[in-house]
Parts: C-alpha cells; sequence; structure tokens
C-alpha cells in the first residue's frame, strides 16, 4: 500500500490529538493556576487541598491515573451507588489536565514566590490588599517567568496525549495502531506517525513563543 | 505646641535576639522635616518600615496623626495588636520611597502612579490620571508618561517613585536612603525634587540619608541615631557644627571623610 | 491466580492483602526498567551532549535535530516503532529490552541537556585558569570542568530517574508485566479494578516520595560553590 493512502487516517487521528491537546492544556492551566495559588495561601484548609492535589498527580503515573479514572472510578461509584462510568474522551482529558496541571502548580508557585520582596512592600506601601496585590502586581510579573516552562509543559501534554489512545480514544497514535494492525506496514505508518507529532510539537512550540513575547512585551528590550 | 504627629513611646524592635530599637522615644511634630543619620545597623532605616508597617514592632507603642499605629483599643479600651483593617486605614496617612525604587515593572509610569489611586482609593481613572500628570509636570517627567520603568534612568525612577507616593495623599511622607541606589550625577535632580516638596508643601517628612549637605538644607531637625536609640538630636547647623555627643563628631567626621 | 499466587476475593481487606505480593513481583520489575532505562539514558544522553557539543556543525547540528525529535514525540509511539519495526531488520529483543530501550532513549534527550547545562554553568574563568597553568583539553574536562558540574548534573538526573519510574507503566503495551499491567490483570480477572489501581498509585505515591526525598538529600549534602579538599 502506497504511503499516501495513510495520510487520511493519520489526519483524522491528528485532528484528535490537536482538540486533546488543546483542551487539556487549557484546564491544565486553570487547575495550575488554582492549585500554585492555592499552595502560596495563608489559608491551611486551602494549603493542604493544594498540596495533597500536586503530590498525588505528580507522584503517582499519568497511565495509572488514567486507568484509575477510566476502569477503577465506575468500580467506586458502583459501590457508592452512583453512575461514574466516564465516557473515554472526558477520562482522557480529565486525566491529562490533572496531571499537567500538577506540574503546572509548581511553576507558579515557584514564579510567584520569585517576585521579589521589594515589589511586595511597594504595594504594601501603597496599601493594596493582598489579593489585588497578587493579581494586579505579582501574577503579572510572574507570568512572563511561567512561560517557558509552559511552553514545555506544552510539549510534554501534547506527547502525553498519545496515552489515550490504551482507552480507545481514536488519536493520532490510536489510528497509526490500527492501521498497522490492518497492513502491517510498521516502518511507514510509526514514521509518518512520529513525524506527524514532531511537526504538531514545533508548531505548537512556535506557538508558546508567541504567548511568551506576548505576555512579557512590558520587558521588551528590558532587562 | 503641637501634638505630635509622629510619636515612638518606648518601642522595640527585635530580629531574634539582635535589638534594632531600644526602647526608642521619638516624636516629630506635623510638617516638619527630620533627617535621621547614623551608622548602619543604627536602626534608622527600622524606624521608616516600623511606620510603613513592613516590619512589626517587638514592645512599646508607635502614635500616627493621634491614633495607635501597631495596636487598637478593645472594648474595655485596652489596646491589642492591630487587625488589618486598622492597618489599612493608618496606611492611608503614609507615604514611602524605597532605595530600591521598586516601581512595577511591568506597568507604564503614568500606571504607577494611577494604579494605588483606582484600585485602592477608587478614584476615577480620569481623574487620577489627570492627577498622575500634575505630578509628572511636578517631577518633570510629564514626556516619558508612556514608558517602561527600565527605560529610564535611576534618578527618572526615583523622581517617579516619589510622584507615585503622592499620589495616595499622605500627611507624612518617609524616604529610605532614596539617593544610595543611584549613580553620583543622577544624585542632584533627585534631591531638587525633595528639596522643593520640602518648601512648597506642609507634608510631615522623614528622611534617612547619607547627604549631609542636603539634610542641613532642608531639615527643621537632625537626629543622630546609634543603636536604636536617639543619641542626639538638633537643628542642623547645630548639630553639624557643634555636635555635643563624642560618637557624633566620630560619625560625621568618617562620613566627611569618605566625601 | 498471578505468578503461582491466589487472591482472596471474600473482603475488600482480604482481597488488597492477597495481590500485594503479586503487585510487588510486578514492582521489581518496574524498578528493573527503570534502572536499566536510567543506565541507557546516562550513556546515550552523554554520547549526544558530546555530539553536540563538537566543533564540526556536520557532527553539532544532526545531533541536535536528533535530540530534540526524540524529546518532541510520544515515548507510546518511539516504543511501538522500537517494538514492531526493529524485527523487521532482524533485530529481535525480548519485550522488555524494547521497552528499556526506548525509555532510555527517550530519556537520553533530557540527559543531554542536563550534561550541557551542567557543564556549561562552570564559569569561562576556569577553562581560563586551567588554559592558564597550561593544562592539556582532556586534564581540563576530567579535572576542572567535571568536579565543577557533576554537583549541578546529580540532583536533575535524580529528576529524571524519577519520571523515566514513572514512564514505566507504558511498558504494558508491548506485554511488559510491571506492576500496572499485573493491577490490570488482576482488574480483568475479578472485575474489580478499584482496589489494584488505587495501590498501584498509592505504591507509586511511596516510591516517588522517598526519591524525592533521596534527590533533595543529596542537593544538600553535594556542595554547590567549592569542593572541599579531602
Amino acid at each position: 500500500m502506497d504511503w499516501t493512502a495513510y495520510l487520511n487516517p493519520l489526519m483524522q487521528g491528528a485532528w484528535v490529538t490537536i482538540q486533546l491537546t488543546f483542551y487539556s492544556t487549557i484546564l491544565g492551566a486553570i487547575l495550575s493556576f488554582a492549585a500554585g495559588i492555592g499552595k502560596t495561601s495563608t489559608n491551611l484548609a486551602v494549603r493542604s487541598l493544594a498540596v495533597t492535589y500536586i503530590e498525588v498527580f505528580r507522584g503517582t503515573s499519568l497511565l495509572v491515573q488514567l486507568f484509575w479514572l477510566y476502569f477503577a472510578l465506575p468500580v467506586a461509584g458502583q459501590a457508592l451507588g452512583i453512575d461514574l462510568r466516564l465516557p473515554p474522551v472526558v477520562a482522557g482529558v480529565l486525566a491529562l489536565s490533572l496531571n499537567i496541571g500538577a506540574y503546572g502548580a509548581e511553576v507558579v508557585r515557584g514564579a510567584i514566590e520569585a517576585v521579589s520582596r521589594d515589589q511586595y512592600e511597594a504595594a504594601k506601601a501603597l496599601n493594596f490588599t493582598p489579593r489585588k496585590t497578587l493579581w494586579r502586581i505579582a501574577l503579572p510579573q510572574a507570568i512572563p517567568e511561567m512561560m517557558p516552562s509552559f511552553g514545555n509543559l506544552a510539549i510534554q501534554n501534547l506527547k502525553d496525549t498519545a496515552l489515550v489512545s490504551l482507552i480507545s480514544l481514536s488519536d493520532l497514535a490510536f489510528r497509526a495502531e490500527q492501521l498497522r494492525n490492518f497492513t502491517q506496514d510498521s516502518t511507514t505508518i510509526y514514521t509518518m506517525a512520529l513525524f506527524m507529532y514532531f511537526g504538531l510539537a514545533l508548531v505548537l512550540t512556535a506557538m508558546m513563543k508567541m504567548l511568551e513575547f506576548y505576555v512579557g512585551r512590558w520587558r521588551a528590550g528590558g532587562r | 505646641m503641637t501634638e505630635p504627629i509622629i510619636k515612638f513611646d518606648k518601642v522595640v524592635k527585635r530580629f531574634d535576639s539582635f535589638v534594632v530599637l531600644d526602647e526608642l522615644d521619638f516624636e516629630v511634630r506635623p510638617g516638619e522635616k527630620v533627617t535621621i543619620i547614623g551608622p548602619s545597623g543604627s536602626g534608622k532605616s527600622t524606624v521608616l518600615r516600623v511606620l510603613m508597617t513592613l516590619e512589626p514592632i517587638s514592645e512599646g507603642v508607635v502614635y500616627v496623626d493621634g491614633d495607635t499605629l501597631w495596636h487598637e483599643k478593645d472594648a474595655n479600651g485596652r489596646l491589642r495588636p492591630a487587625g488589618e483593617g486598622h492597618l489599612r486605614r493608618m496606611r492611608e496617612k503614609l507615604g514611602m520611597v524605597f532605595q530600591q525604587f521598586n516601581l512595577f515593572p511591568h506597568m507604564t509610569v503614568r500606571r504607577n502612579i494611577t494604579e494605588a489611586p483606582t484600585q485602592v482609593l477608587g478614584i476615577p481613572r480620569a481623574e487620577a490620571r489627570e492627577r498622575a500628570d500634575d505630578l509628572l509636570d511636578m517631577v518633570g517627567l510629564r514626556e516619558h508618561a508612556d514608558k517602561y520603568p527600565h527605560q529610564l534612568s535611576g534618578g527618572q525612577q526615583q523622581r517617579v517613585g516619589i510622584a507615585r507616593a503622592l499620589a495616595m495623599r499622605p500627611k507624612i511622607m518617609l524616604f529610605d536612603e532614596p539617593t544610595s541606589a543611584l549613580d553620583p550625577e543622577l544624585v542632584g535632580e533627585v534631591l531638587n525634587v525633595i528639596r522643593r516638596l520640602a518648601e512648597e508643601h506642609d507634608l510631615t517628612m522623614l528622611l534617612v540619608t547619607h547627604e549631609m549637605n542636603f539634610a542641613q538644607q532642608i531639615s527643621d531637625r537632625v537626629c543622630f541615631f546609634d543603636r536604636g536609640k536617639v543619641l542626639e538630636q538638633a537643628p542642623p547647623e547645630e548639630l553639624f557644627t557643634d555636635p555635643k555627643q563624642e560618637r557624633t563628631r566620630a560619625f560625621l567626621k568618617a562620613v566627611l571623610e569618605s566625601n | 491466580m498471578l505468578f503461582g499466587i491466589a487472591w482472596d476475593t471474600s473482603s475488600g481487606w482480604a482481597f488488597a492483602i492477597s495481590i500485594l505480593p503479586i503487585l510487588l513481583r510486578g514492582l521489581v520489575v518496574t524498578i528493573q526498567a527503570t534502572v536499566v532505562g536510567f543506565f541507557i539514558a546516562l550513556v546515550v544522553g552523554l554520547v549526544w551532549a558530546a555530539l553536540k557539543a563538537a566543533p564540526l556543525r556536520i557532527v553539532s547540528w544532526p545531533a541536535a535535530i536528533v535530540t530534540e525529535f526524540l524529546r518532541d514525540t510520544p515515548l507510546l509511539i518511539q516504543l511501538f516503532f522500537l517494538y514492531y519495526v526493529l524485527p523487521e531488520y532482524g533485530i529481535v529483543l525480548p519485550a522488555f529490552m524494547t521497552g528499556a530501550l526506548a525509555l532510555g532513549l527517550q530519556y537520553s534527550a533530557y540527559t543531554s541537556e542536563v550534561y550541557r547545562a551542567g557543564i556549561e554553568a562552570v564559569p569561562r574563568g576556569q577553562h581560563e585558569a586551567a588554559r592558564a597553568l597550561n593544562l592539556k583539553g582532556m586534564r581540563t574536562f576530567t579535572h576542572i570542568v567535571l568536579p565543577q558540574a557533576v554537583p549541578r548534573i546529580i540532583p536533575a538526573m535524580g529528576n529524571y530517574l524519577v519520571s523515566i519510574m514513572k514512564d514505566v507503566p507504558l511498558l504494558s503495551v508491548v506485554t511488559v508485566l510491571e506492576m500496572l499491567n499485573v493491577a490490570r490483570i488482576i482488574g480483568d480477572r475479578t472485575f474489580n479494578y478499584l482496589i489494584p489501581l488505587s495501590m498501584v498509585g498509592g505504591i507509586y505515591l511511596i516510591m516517588t516520595l522517598i526519591a524525592s526525598a533521596g534527590v533533595r538529600f543529596l542537593d544538600m549534602r553535594l556542595p554547590k560553590r567549592g569542593i572541599p579538599l579531602k
């Protein structure tokens, strides 16, 4: 079979991969900020919750988390009398975002804590509330610092989406595996799949660089 | 004699076991311009940081504008440590200029000045902008309003720092070594702004500096701090020409020789 | 029954206790794969680092592109590629070795960066001082640069060791009986996924917490600036 015949099904899979990456990166970013800010909170309950979330999802394997959500959660639901069966796409996006969010949370916390004491003192002298200090002074300075790490996490997330093929979501990895089953033409198919992932990664990197420039435009040319 | 606007009553400040302020008694009258001098570690910057509520005190009571700064009265009229609400009300009376300027790097010059008035005082944006532009005229930086701090020289940044503090209309201005981080050729422009402020306004000003000539020109009173206490204080002409204490003399001699 | 060990489904606790030894058998495989994969990553990564640092562009550029490619593509596809493509060229490896090789190759891209960053963090002045003392290039590297780079390298490598351990479950797709695969088989046969999968999560948590504490301990013990003289 000619390699062009593989192109269409692989492209369909790539489109699913793109969507998975997009949604789980957005949701993961939200979780990153929630847990990262939560970990810097003075409220013990909030801090403990954030720390627990971060430690559990950083401390276990993504595939374990994915299987747990997909296979184990319904069993737990059964015991409680609730239907907790998740469609593969929900389990996939949830596992990916929870996982990447835990890593992102450490990036967010680190960047917030790296904002110099002087800035917090200036904000206090001008009578900003702690909340306004966070949102208007600390975060705008911290976000550009987070961007290189966020770029790496986005790539990590793109690669991790391949795991959802194992719960039968028809992403790029799934399509490749399916085609190989049909045709046994492993070399061509996996080479194409690898290059398509590589292409997606390059595009994603470029997009994250643009975002990095955009959020840090106030310091363009400076520093 | 009017009531003091700032009063330290037997204030102690410790860092671990190190005593920075040692039962300090210290007063400033409304509108007075006071310069604090002294060797490093004498507690002079700590006085400003305590007033700005950046540094809590260990013992004693601080009064600002007739009210306790670090305490509030409970139902029985007894003093207890102040809550955040009280501290916020007290902070409104004070403005501070930092040694390292501490401008917000992600905001333009104008935004640095309007941010606190709009976000903290709730002043309409247009009015805050007008206020900012007036202040920028005063410090001679109107044409730099749309630049970011990193595009300005240190002297210009510090002038923005002064404008930013003034935009909150404080009764008391605290200057913490405002020219120490500047290259020598940029010191003058900042001192000129402070001098004009001292001459044209009835602000109470408290200044920590090593610029002795400048202190002599603008101060009503100079206080020599040593080991967490006011060792000697007098009008500048008196303190600089005829210091009573041996340690004051030694300090002034050392400073004059290093200049 | 798995590995000759039967499970007891009379109650949740009994089930958990009876499958623990089976899961620990899987854990042994997980640790073996981690160690072999890490070793490959350390060695191959050093090769990449040397090639990327080569003065000849015809050497350094391809190395840079290959490592970028390894870093930017999913481990799962790399694993499938090795598993299905190598035999077509007559290279037949046991599934475990294929898996460890895939782990090692992917992480070699990361470790090569660690080597590079560690070596570049040694100040230029150190190279200049070595030249002033007329040390040979090789001796400068082994006696001046490397001892200063190692303390920076070790904690980062430790973190990748932990990452590799968390990626081992992927080897289950090529039939390696590591811990997650074992748990899934138990689940498939008993229709109870909750207990074995939760136990795997718990064991992972314990392992990574221990490993992270180990990395932190190393990081604290290693000299950052000066290397003390014996």
